[in-house]
């Protein structure tokens, strides 16, 4: 079954798309991945992106990163009217980075405990928010997550108080 | 009595009017001016507000546009008033109906003074496409009357709540709501944009005279004569047949949309959204930034409808999406209690012993939209039949013009898309009738020229859309072929 009957994407299928990084890139520093694997009549990343880092010859592309001029900004990130941008960080020792768009109630704020969410809405852990900032009403997330949930988190949820 | 009003949310600020009263039955209703009637009384829990002429069955909120008859009612002894599209003003008396009306009762109308005017161009619609359109052709100079049935305008826009997709040069980034209010406000800007809110265009007449009922408060019936008219008329959602498809509760997607977006009031606690379309996607989405429960999302086909990334949205926040399921039951004495979804093989037959139950008030049907045209028919345009573009459709050229000289369409009512085609063949239309007028430069053709070689060539050459891009191929003709068409002979 492919994403389109599922409604989540595998990781082979963003691997087999050429949408993930290399590793060495990823534990550089923070880049962002694209999961956007449709040819959708959309080019905001393109635009928004400060360090031109995305291509796209013709709007219905897929989006391209260049992962050596992405710096991992995550100024994409709340503006991708798909929430298809997330930005990973495995430059750390102990735990991965994840940013992530949230459009929900409670707001977040740093430090706050979060449940971390797979692609298919399962819970896979806890994490906290290490840093929070909003473009439009769309909060971008980043999130610290166990190292080893960095291609499966892809949501957090916060519980009310 | 309960309060469905929603006072905090992720994305919208409801900042509402003045408080004000009316009457329903005898009771006195409070709500807040800018609210149409309807979702003043769904925000204190009716959720009856007709009943069917020979059974007597209930009926419920369903489109919240206009554009179905579920919520004909009395107001002030008007009979047939939508009052999903009828503000609640002070000291107003609303009444169900029960069925139908009895035509004696209609006196108010009969005083209705009428009123002529003469413009370059006559816009129907105030919608996406049908904003750019006045905007447009105001811009160069003409003189435009905008009609607009709802007495908010932005069309569908004001509802929409998500970052627009597409080309920055038509909003994209832009949430929808926004983009209804950057237009709008531009309109007033023009002098030569004259508004009609409230406005229904009943008829068009011989010499591009086209009869507009304008409802509400200070009813007229405006007569215009244009020398191009616009149609953009939109588009309704389409029903689905099951049992208990009648049952208040069950509403178009889209319907849901307008009482929680556009009035900040929640539809119900627990749904099921039956088609998987971006509608369908979308909304699931909202209702969930609304603090509805989305129980499941259905679709026949075995694959997703819409566009990927508006299902991994909410795929992962744990909405089940069940492809190759639909409704088959929903049950409830005088409102939706329960929904029944059933797994189909690939016949589309239902597959015995799959069904599944759910405790839900809502059943959201997204399976569709067919373009609004009945305008074009009435007017005699050569229409077609394209299942791609959602139904009837009048055949038009490149330039938006039907085979009725200087009519043209626009949007959704020329086929179904969204809301950057609509803007872009709005203002395609524009230019033609600016160029029809003799306003138009030569700047204005070239301008023309480069927007239908991107909506075609470009934009409408994403595989997500190809389907709609055929569809609308198929009505789409040249001005010479058109010539034929409009002496009688059909392709």
């Amino acid at each position: 079954m492919s994403y389109k009957e599922k409604g989540y994407i595998e990781p082979e299928e963003l691997e087999n798309l050429g949408l993930l990084p290399p590793r060495e890139r990823l534990e550089k520093g923070p880049v962002v991945i694209a999961e956007c694997p449709e040819e959708i009549p959309c080019n905001i990343c393109v635009h928004v992106c400060p360090f031109k880092a995305i291509k796209m010859d013709k709007i219905y592309e897929i989006p391209r990163i260049d992962w050596g001029k992405c710096i991992g900004c995550g100024v994409c990130v709340p503006q991708c009217p798909g929430q298809a941008l997330f930005v990973v960080d495995l430059s750390k020792p102990s735990q991965a980075l994840i940013t992530l768009p949230y459009e929900f109630l409670p707001r977040p704020e740093k430090g706050m405990r979060v449940i971390l969410l797979n692609r298919r809405g399962e819970h896979v852990g806890e994490g906290v928010i290490v840093k929070a900032w909003q473009h439009d009403r769309t909060w971008a997330v980043t999130v610290s997550v166990p190292k080893d949930k960095w291609l499966e988190v892809r949501a957090v949820w916060i519980p009310e108080k | 009595m309960p309060d469905y009003r929603i006072y905090e949310h992720p994305i919208l600020d409801f900042r509402r009017g003045r408080r004000v009263k009316f009457y329903y039955r005898d009771k006195v209703i409070e709500a807040y001016e800018g609210e149409s009637i309807l979702a003043a009384l769904y925000a204190v829990g009716y959720r009856v507000f007709n009943r069917s002429p020979k059974l007597g069955l209930p009926r419920g909120a369903y489109c919240m546009i206009g554009k179905c008859s579920s919520c004909l009612s009395i107001v002030d002894g008007v009979p047939n008033t939508r009052i999903c599209i009828e503000p609640v003003r002070e000291g107003i008396h609303v009444e169900p109906q029960e069925g139908l009306a009895d035509i004696r009762m209609a006196r108010k109308q009969e005083n209705v003074e009428t009123v002529k005017v003469e413009t370059d161009l006559l816009v129907v619609g105030g919608g996406p496409a049908g904003l750019k359109a006045a905007l447009v052709a105001a811009e160069h100079g003409a003189d435009v009357v905008l009609v607009n049935d709802h007495y908010v305008l932005g069309g569908q826009l004001v509802k929409q709540t998500h970052k627009f997709f597409g080309s920055r040069d038509y909003f994209g980034g832009t949430r929808g709501f926004r983009i209804a209010e950057i237009l709008s406000k531009k309109i007033k800007e023009y002098n030569n944009i004259h508004v009609y809110t409230n406005g229904f265009a009943y008829g068009y007449f011989k010499d591009g005279v086209v009869g507009v009922a304008v409802h509400g408060e200070h009813p007229l019936n405006l007569l215009v004569k244009a020398k191009t008219i616009i149609a953009a008329l939109g588009a309704a959602e389409k029903g689905l047949d099951f049992e208990g498809n009648y049952l208040p509760g069950v509403m178009g997607a889209g319907g849901a949309q307008t009482l929680m977006n556009q009035y900040g009031v929640r539809p119900g606690d627990r749904a099921v959204v039956v088609g998987s379309g971006n509608v369908g996607l979308i909304i699931a989405y909202q209702l969930l930034q609304a603090g509805v429960k989305v129980e499941a999302l259905a679709e026949i086909l075995p694959r997703i409808g819409g566009w990927f990334v508006h299902a991994a949205k909410i795929r992962r926040l744990g909405v089940k999406i069940l492809t190759r399921h639909s409704i088959v039951r929903a049950a409830g004495l005088e409102r939706v209690e329960k929904a029944v979804l059933q797994a189909y093989d690939e016949h589309f037959r239902p597959i015995p012993g799959t069904e599944k139950e759910f405790d839900v008030d809502l059943v959201l049907i997204s399976i569709g939209l067919q373009p609004d045209t009945k305008f074009f028919a009435q007017a005699g345009a050569v229409m077609k039949w394209v299942p791609e573009a959602g139904g009837l459709v009048p055949i038009r050229t490149w330039g938006q013009e039907t085979s009725v000289e200087n009519l043209f369409v626009a949007g959704d009512a020329s086929g179904i898309e969204e809301a950057t085609t609509a803007f872009i063949e709005g203002e395609i239309a524009a230019l033609s009738a600016l160029l029809k007028l003799g306003l138009g430069s030569k700047e204005v053709e070239e301008r023309r020229g480069k927007l239908i070689d991107f909506l075609w060539n470009e934009y409408r050459m994403a595989p997500v859309v190809r389907r709609a891009r055929e569809g609308k191929l198929k009505v789409t003709v040249s001005e010479e072929e058109m010539k034929k068409i409009r002496v009688g002979e059909y392709p």
